[in-house]
């Protein structure tokens, strides 16, 4: 037996039947994952033998992996470059304008410096502010170069993604920082 | 048509046979068990007419007895008889110490670093006892249901880590059980009040047992259950209400606890007990204990256990960041266990969320009654269409990497069934083999995590440092179970374990147990072997014959559809054999025969639940 369509070799894209695009529409999204996981989740084969839960565990885990790649901005971005050939190696591609770095490095600093605020909720709220709408303008330069689709465009769009995991990361921080605040 | 050749008498069960299927809430004071009939949940009582199995165990002159008959020796045998077991599930010896209270037994090690309780019937270990806990209630569900049990849905509380849920499966398969799932308790709950309600939206579950506490968040859309977050403290439950009270007690009964003897201990933490829950409807309580007499009012209670309620409202607040969600967003908060009883508990939630609790199912039972409506669904009595349940692991598992810091893989509260890969490298120059170490946690250091897995990976090929590419595949199935592989990517040097917790039993260690278990039951171990290898055989038979009954025609070649059905007549001889082994290898290779066709089940699955759907329709959207 052989010569089968194996959907795991599917794009996400393709796989929840959403065109390939930055901008998601959400609520498609999560009644797509609904109606995928009725279809493939181990549950649903309970009574039919290890082997078919193992397979379908494995369905439900790509389903699950494709949602979640989806779902979030920046993974969606990064899983859209690798679609196009563009891949960004987060790890050892790190070249960076020197304005982006002095801003890095001057919100990292204010981080670090919360806790002594004399009003460090406050102080939270502004960072979190700032940091929300730099992530945001970064999706907006995503999705126009995105949309432009040229070779010189989608390198352009590398780098805004490298910058977008930057701020993602700092995103995180404060938000650990927050809930950090509030148990005190 | 050739298929119904195959199903002769007593091979292929009748299609529309009900199923034999329970819920099993397998908790630290009280055990129940549950299951569905005539389409409603309702929890199954002994020949006494009680419900609720204390979970208790006394290894006594003359056998095991469980439950109510073992619970008066709680203060005058106490050494054998063992309470609140599950708080020792998938720990170590360790643990034990940290637990923060006197456990009255006497521990010694095990092979693995498994805490064994000293008995006089010999020492057991966690698992053996719940297994004894999980046999009563299985043999009462037999009784009333009228023969052998196809599965079970056990409950766990969803803060439980890897090695405690391995526990428990152990402790199942021990009972002789076929585990269809385990079920997080919050989860179940949630079930049971959507399936009654009707109830769409976000739900929160707050969930404090005896011993542990729990919370979660719940989004339910059109029949499907998606756990948002979890959270909770596996330390923290109502028999810590009870300690608080029992300080108090011996503080104004002037008496130090270190000079109880384990009977007194018992009879301090039992009217403790006691006084807590009649302070549920009265203002104020008498207290007696070794000759001192007092009260306590509801007012002085509230203060003693304040701190322990604090605790639970912060993992309450910290679940809803997790989940993103606002208190305003919660649609209803459903309360379980026993100490949502404590009025200060069930004012506290209602304070902090807005909304008035749901209690008009019984807390002790709900979860049972939960598990028994995902066990109807997972024996195929009632369609799985109509109800799937998403959940999410509660910590984070990672590795250990340089520096003895944890490098997470995958994150808590990400949706379950998971795969996730990881690549590393190598340190030294040269270097052949790695350590890998498995870690569950949400900590930094290596060390502030639970050590949940060592293996090892050799074979690389000696490279520069940081040259050899090594990935680490974490997956964790349905019950939250993980496995974990490594592969070498250039030589493709493989090394996989399934993750038998550091605290867990050795496979060795189960079969001999089981073989235990089985000489006591007078049964030979060989007709032991033959019985489950036939069970196996029917289960494979019956599952492909739905399978090819259902889609066959449609996803096979009318040659692939014969050979399979002719695959299935030949088991049946096979099985006539009566060789396990012979069976065993005939199983394993039709199950290998029909791989292909599972999976393109599956495609036609994910074919046919988007059909209809143009991707063209939602560009604009």
């Amino acid at each position: 037996m052989s010569g089968i369509v194996v959907d795991l070799t599917k794009n996400f894209f393709e796989l929840f039947q959403l065109p390939v695009e930055f901008q998601v529409n959400q609520a498609l999204l999560s009644e797509r994952y609904r109606e995928l996981q009725k279809s493939v989740h181990p549950d649903r084969f309970a009574g039919e033998g290890e082997r078919q839960q193992r397979i379908a565990v494995q369905y439900a885990a790509y389903v699950n992996e494709g949602l979640e790649t989806l779902k979030s901005p920046l993974k969606r971005a990064l899983y859209l470059l690798e679609l196009a050939g563009h891949p960004v190696d987060l790890e050892n591609n790190t070249v960076m304008d020197t304005v982006f770095l002095m801003e890095q490095m001057e919100l990292r600093e204010a981080v670090s410096e919360v806790r002594e605020h004399q009003d460090p909720e406050a102080e939270l709220d502004r960072l979190m502010a700032q940091v929300d709408q730099s992530v945001t303008d970064y999706q907006n330069d995503f999705a126009f170069l995105w949309q432009k689709g040229d070779e010189a465009s989608l390198k352009q769009a590398s780098a805004v993604v490298q910058k977008m995991q930057f701020m993602v990361k700092l995103s995180n921080e404060l938000e650990q920082l927050e809930s950090e605040l509030l148990d005190d | 048509m050739a298929l119904l050749q195959i199903s002769e008498p007593g091979l292929a069960p009748e299609p529309h046979q009900q199923k034999r299927a329970v819920g099993i809430d397998l908790g630290t004071t009280n055990s129940l068990v549950a299951t569905v009939r005539s389409g409603s949940a309702e929890t199954l009582p002994d020949y006494d007419g009680q419900h609720i199995l204390p979970s208790i165990v006394r290894y006594s002159e003359q056998g095991v007895e469980v439950g109510l008959v073992a619970k008066p020796h709680v203060i005058d045998d106490s050494f054998n008889t063992i309470v609140s077991i599950k708080r020792l599930m998938g720990r170590g010896l360790e643990d034990v110490n940290t637990l923060g209270e006197v456990m009255p037994y006497h521990f010694v090690q095990s092979e693995s670093s498994m805490p064994l309780i000293e008995t006089r019937r010999g020492a057991v270990s966690p698992v053996e006892v719940s297994a004894e806990i999980l046999r009563a209630l299985a043999e009462r569900a037999r009784d009333s249901l009228g023969g052998e049990l196809d599965g079970a849905v056990i409950t766990v509380p969803a803060y439980f880590d890897d090695a405690q849920r391995q526990a428990t499966k152990d402790a199942a398969k021990l009972a002789g059980l076929h585990v269809y799932r385990l079920l997080n308790e919050p989860t179940a709950a949630a079930v049971a009040y959507g399936l009654d309600e009707g109830t769409e939206g976000v739900i929160a579950v707050y969930d404090l047992g005896g011993g542990t506490f729990d919370i979660s968040v719940l989004r339910l859309q059109k029949g499907v259950f998606e756990v948002m977050a979890t959270g909770g403290d596996t330390a923290l439950g109502g028999d810590d209400f009870d300690k608080e009270v029992a300080q108090w007690i011996l503080e104004c009964a002037s008496v130090a606890e270190s000079d109880l003897d384990s009977g007194s201990h018992r009879a301090v933490m039992i009217e403790a007990c006691r006084v807590k829950e009649a302070l549920t409807n009265a203002d104020n309580v008498e207290v007696t204990f070794n000759g001192w007499q007092g009260e306590l009012s509801r007012v002085q209670f509230n203060e003693l256990v304040k701190p322990l309620v604090t605790r639970t409202i912060r993992s309450f607040k910290r679940a809803l960041r997790d989940a993103g969600i606002k208190a305003e967003e919660i649609h209803e908060v459903v309360m379980v266990g026993g100490s949502t009883r404590v009025p200060l508990v069930r004012e506290s939630v209602a304070e902090f969320s807005g909304k008035n609790p749901l209690t008009s199912i019984d807390p002790d039972r709900v979860v049972a009654i939960g598990a028994a409506q995902q066990a109807n669904v997972l024996a195929g009595n009632k369609s799985a269409e109509d109800m799937l349940l998403l959940d999410v692991i509660p910590l984070s598992l990672g590795l250990e990497t340089m520096g003895g810091l944890m490098e997470k893989v995958i994150h808590r509260n990400t949706t379950i069934p998971v795969s996730r890969a990881q690549e590393f490298t190598t340190y030294k120059d040269g270097q052949t083999a790695m350590a890998i170490q498995v870690l569950q946690g949400e900590r930094e250091l290596v060390s502030d995590n639970r050590s949940l897995a060592r293996f090892e990976l050799r074979g690389i090929p000696p490279l520069p440092a940081g040259a050899a590419k090594i990935r680490v595949t974490f997956q964790v199935d349905a019950d939250g179970l993980l496995d974990v592989s490594a592969e070498e990517m250039a030589t493709g040097v493989k090394s996989s374990v399934q993750v038998k917790p550091s605290y867990g039993l050795t496979d060795d260690e189960i079969a001999r147990m089981l073989k235990e278990s089985m000489t006591s039951a007078e049964e030979d171990r060989d007709a032991r072997k033959l019985r489950e290898q036939e069970v196996e055989a029917d289960r494979l038979v019956e599952a492909l014959d739905t399978a090819l009954k259902a889609d066959g025609r449609e996803l096979l070649s009318e040659d692939e559809f014969n050979r399979l059905v002719a695959d299935l007549e030949n088991l049946g001889e096979v099985k006539r054999s009566g060789s396990a082994e012979a069976i065993k290898l005939e199983i394993e290779r039709i199950s290998k025969a029909s791989d292909e066709f599972a999976a393109r089940r599956m495609n036609s699955g994910i074919r046919k639940a988007l059909s209809g759907h143009k991707i063209d329709e939602f560009k604009e959207s």
